[in-house]
């Protein structure tokens, strides 16, 4: 029962990550029906951009405690945001009208960069983050089902990013202007929607929650190189697929029901057939289901 | 089409007779094929061989993406089924390379048929990503040793070397020729299937399938046969390069190596052979060259497939307007 | 004894009823006609009966073979040839490789064959460049055979769909409005093509808006209204069929105009 319960409760915690990525994944689909393989990157380049800020603070002699994060995260969450912008001008934006493979192909292209940019200029060891930065303790939940203060906290600002980002998408106009694009950029544009600047907007939010989560990626799981976004964010696009790509509630609950799929089968099967049961899930989805739990149909039409 | 007109048109890009290359072109061109790394130093030689390699995984590929149209991602995933099955066979079966590498090719196509058939009914990109799982899953089971045989994360080694008679092939230069005798087969095998009835049928479906369907193509199979084929060119290749390096490890089924094929063929230009050698220079024989840039091939490489995009979206060698309707 | 026999056919699409017990019988030799106001379920009975929907009921005989259930592909291979409303060629191949696929239902080369290039296989090939060409001269459209199909006028792309059509061997081919989109003169050559395929024993089922080209071509005409059939006969006897003129001119409208004035708005429901 404990076993079942300390499982379950991994399993929500590293859920609610693969959440937070899979919604710039989900997004980015939403409004331009493409797969953003750079984003998984962005995500990576989240975590080392904190772990230079961390080192940069340390050597200017402070040491850095839990608070840094108050100015670090929303600082790695605006650099991001930048790069997210940036990133579709150069690479997405000239390719607008040229069909679905090449921008397919533009994005691996950049993934590749960024990749390539992260092990050039960090090496590729694995980083850690200063162990000061973690809040001590933990909190007993239920019996001897524990849970660490930084795990508790890091899914604690997962969650509220995700209830922003749902309020800002259906209370505001500008999240209303978001999912008028997402059906139809041409009837968006009609209504005298700034269509670009509302996909712009996509990539400034998608890559900025990713950047989030990748510093409380690599706070909660200690270390990380520069493979990270391909490891974790694949996992979270499938995330995203499995909830049903291009929804944002999607991306939330195929996070979840991944981390806990895959937690469970870590804890009850064995740890080495983890990642095998995240695409096994992917597969089956797609083949029984094709547009997600949430999703839109996605068979070829006839 | 023409038998007499045919070793001209072996390796042309042509089709129609009067674009077509001069009709010494080919064995020309095999002459100077064969001629090439006998000037050249070891290394450049193992160069040479991986090209070939990378040439018929992008040919089979090719198939797949070129012709049919269809976005596989996980293509190396076949590459790393053959090349096990070929090591497996050697050296659990004591199996001779030759009698292994039809098996391999074989097995990869069935593979590819099998895994094919509940996802062809799939839009283009919720296909590939489908692909790239199916690569991950093959990549985990080589790694978590599946069934005890595939030697795990360490792989197998001590593959033995092809050998015909008494001959064996050891140097790179031996191996060069060895593969190039199945490079210049496959591109017979890819040029003949364009220009026939079921490589047509394979661009009807590219085109628009609701409409190839509906003129009375049987959508489903010819799909599936071009997952077939291409799959078994990917086994055959893994095949090959199992008996040379007597190495493998699951790194063979790499997203990274799915990726670099799939390249091959969008970059050099959907639906030409030529581009596919083109986009095998471009993808492998350049980063290989410039070692000094090697820490930033891939950067390189995401920077050129971007800029490609951009300004020469159908590629460096784009399919020409062929013979297929003379 | 019919050529299509059609038995109480419906469909339903979420909460809209397409087609509703529709019955009809196409007889071999001759040109039917199904006309109708938009909306009114042509195009779907054509999905229908060419395997792109299956129905919720009913029956589809072609030669006393049901053709419910059977994909696209098989429907062509009995005989069966189509157009599409808006025209589907395929946009970056030739005229040429265009018509040829209409003759791959009639061959058997696979693969072997191919890497082989077999005599079989070689004359198979010439074959269907030669029955291709046929059906391009035949449309009068063989003197753009090499170039793209996309860069073709409207006209003769239409014209090439039917030539494709053609190149399968049809008993029946099923016209979806040939004529949408053509002026005067064009139609009017397109109405003596269409004669000239009946003449050639193809029996032919035709959507037409064009009143002129239906009334002046057809043997028998069927008229649909909101997926049911209204009315059935000979030209004459449809146009003066008054409730055909109340379908198509709305309840309590003069009963003096013909229906030529139907709207040639696409039919919504398109493939």
């Amino acid at each position: 029962m404990e076993f079942l319960a300390q499982n379950l409760l991994n399993g929500v915690s590293i859920g609610s990550f693969y959440a937070l990525v899979a919604l710039g994944y989900t997004m980015v689909y939403g409004v331009l029906r493409l797969i953003n393989f750079a984003h998984g990157d962005l995500f990576m380049w989240g975590a080392f951009l904190g772990y230079t800020a961390l080192t940069a603070i340390s050597a200017a002699g402070l040491s850095p405690g839990p608070w840094v994060f108050v100015p670090v995260l929303p600082g790695v969450m605006i650099v991001l945001a930048l790069a997210g912008v940036l990133l579709e001008r150069t690479a997405y934006r000239p390719l607008r009208s040229a069909g679905r493979l090449p921008p397919l192909i533009s994005a691996l292209g950049a993934a590749f960069i960024l990749q390539a940019l992260a092990r050039n200029l960090y090496g590729a060891s694995y980083k850690t983050y200063p162990s000061s930065v973690s809040l001590p303790g933990g909190v007993r939940i239920l019996g001897d089902v524990t849970m660490g203060t930084t795990q508790i906290v890091a899914v604690l600002a997962a969650l509220l990013l995700m209830s922003a980002l749902h309020v800002f998408v259906h209370r505001t106009r500008v999240g209303t202007a978001m999912r008028a694009v997402s059906l139809d950029h041409d009837t968006a544009r009609l209504m005298g929607i700034p269509v670009d600047r509302v996909i712009a907007g996509v990539f400034l939010i998608g890559p900025a929650l990713g950047g989030a989560a990748g510093m409380l990626v690599a706070l909660r799981y200690g270390s990380f190189d520069f493979t990270l976004g391909w490891t974790f964010g694949l996992k979270a696009f499938i995330a995203a697929i499995v909830g049903g790509i291009g929804n944002i509630p999607g991306a939330m609950l195929g996070g979840l029901i991944l981390g806990v799929v895959e937690s469970l089968g870590a804890g009850y099967i064995s740890p080495q057939w983890k990642d095998l049961i995240a695409y096994v899930l992917l597969a089956l989805i797609l083949i029984a289901r094709p547009g997600g739990l949430l999703g839109e149909r996605c068979a070829e039409r006839v | 089409m023409n038998l007499r007109r045919g070793f001209s048109r072996f390796l042309g890009p042509g089709g129609n007779p009067a674009r077509a290359l001069p009709r010494y072109f080919g064995p020309l061109g095999i002459v100077l094929l064969c001629l090439l790394p006998l000037p050249l130093d070891n290394y450049l030689r193992a160069v040479l061989w991986q090209l070939g390699i990378y040439v018929l995984l992008g040919l089979s590929l090719h198939i797949i993406v070129g012709y049919a149209g269809m976005f596989q991602l996980g293509h190396a995933a076949f590459y790393a089924i053959g090349a096990y099955t070929v090591g497996i066979l050697n050296l659990r079966a004591g199996w001779p390379i030759l009698l292994a590498l039809p098996v391999g090719a074989g097995l990869a196509g069935i593979c590819g048929y099998i895994v094919c058939r509940p996802i062809l009914h799939l839009r283009g990109d919720y296909l590939a990503i489908v692909t790239i799982a199916f690569g991950e899953i093959v990549r985990i089971l080589l790694v978590n040793d599946a069934g005890g045989w595939t030697g795990g994360a360490n792989g197998l080694s001590g593959i033995a070397r092809p050998a015909i008679g008494g001959f064996v092939f050891r140097t790179n230069l031996e191996h060069f020729y060895f593969v190039l005798v199945f490079v210049l087969l496959g591109i017979a095998a890819v040029r003949r299937l364009e220009d026939s009835r079921l490589g047509r049928a394979w661009m009807y479906v590219r085109e628009d399938e609701a409409a190839a369907e509906a003129m009375g193509i049987d959508t489903v199979r010819v799909k599936s046969l071009a997952f077939f084929l291409g799959s078994v060119g990917a086994g055959l290749a893994g095949g090959l390069y199992a008996s040379r390096v007597s190495v493998i490890s699951p790194d063979l089924a790499r997203f990274q190596e799915s990726v670099t094929i799939f390249c091959i063929v969008v970059l050099g230009g959907c639906g030409s052979i030529p581009g596919v050698v083109v986009g095998t220079l471009a993808m492998v024989a350049l980063p290989e060259l410039m070692r000094v840039v090697r820490d930033w091939r891939d950067g390189f490489l995401g920077l050129s497939m971007i800029l490609m995009m951009i300004f020469r979206p159908d590629g460096l060698w784009p399919r020409r307007r062929s013979g297929l309707g003379t | 004894m019919p050529l299509l026999d059609v038995q109480d056919l419906s469909k339903r699409f979420g909460g809209l009823q397409a087609v509703e017990g529709v019955s009809f019988s196409v007889e071999p030799g001759r040109i039917t006609s199904l006309i109708g106001p938009n909306g009114a379920g042509k195009t779907t009975i054509f999905n229908l009966i060419t395997g792109i929907y299956r129905p919720d009921r009913g029956m589809i005989l072609y030669k006393e073979m049901s053709l419910v259930g059977r994909r696209p592909h098989a429907v062509v291979k009995l005989g069966i040839a189509r157009t599409f409303q808006g025209i589907r060629l395929f946009p970056g191949l030739t005229v040429r490789e265009n018509v040829m696929a209409g003759r791959h239902c009639r061959g058997k080369a696979g693969v072997f064959a191919a890497l082989l290039r077999s005599p079989g296989q070689r004359r198979e090939e010439s074959e269907i460049r030669s029955r291709a060409d046929d059906c391009l001269r035949f449309m009068h459209v063989d003197q753009h055979r090499y170039e793209l199909a996309r860069n073709l006028p409207y006209g003769d792309q239409r014209r090439v769909e039917v030539a494709r059509a053609l190149a399968t061997d049809p008993e029946l081919v099923v016209l979806d409005e040939p004529a949408a989109g053509l002026n005067e003169e064009e139609s009017a050559s397109l109405v003596a093509l269409i004669r000239q395929i009946r003449e050639q024993g193809i029996t032919v089922l035709l959507i037409e808006h064009d009143m002129k080209v239906v009334m002046g071509v057809s043997d028998h005409v069927l008229v649909l209204d909101n997926g049911r059939l209204i009315a059935g006969g000979r030209p004459d006897e449809v146009q003066a069929n008054p409730r055909v003129i109340e379908a198509y001119l709305g309840c309590g409208a003069g009963a003096a105009a013909a229906p030529g004035a139907a709207p040639d708005v696409e039919d919504a429901r398109d493939v």
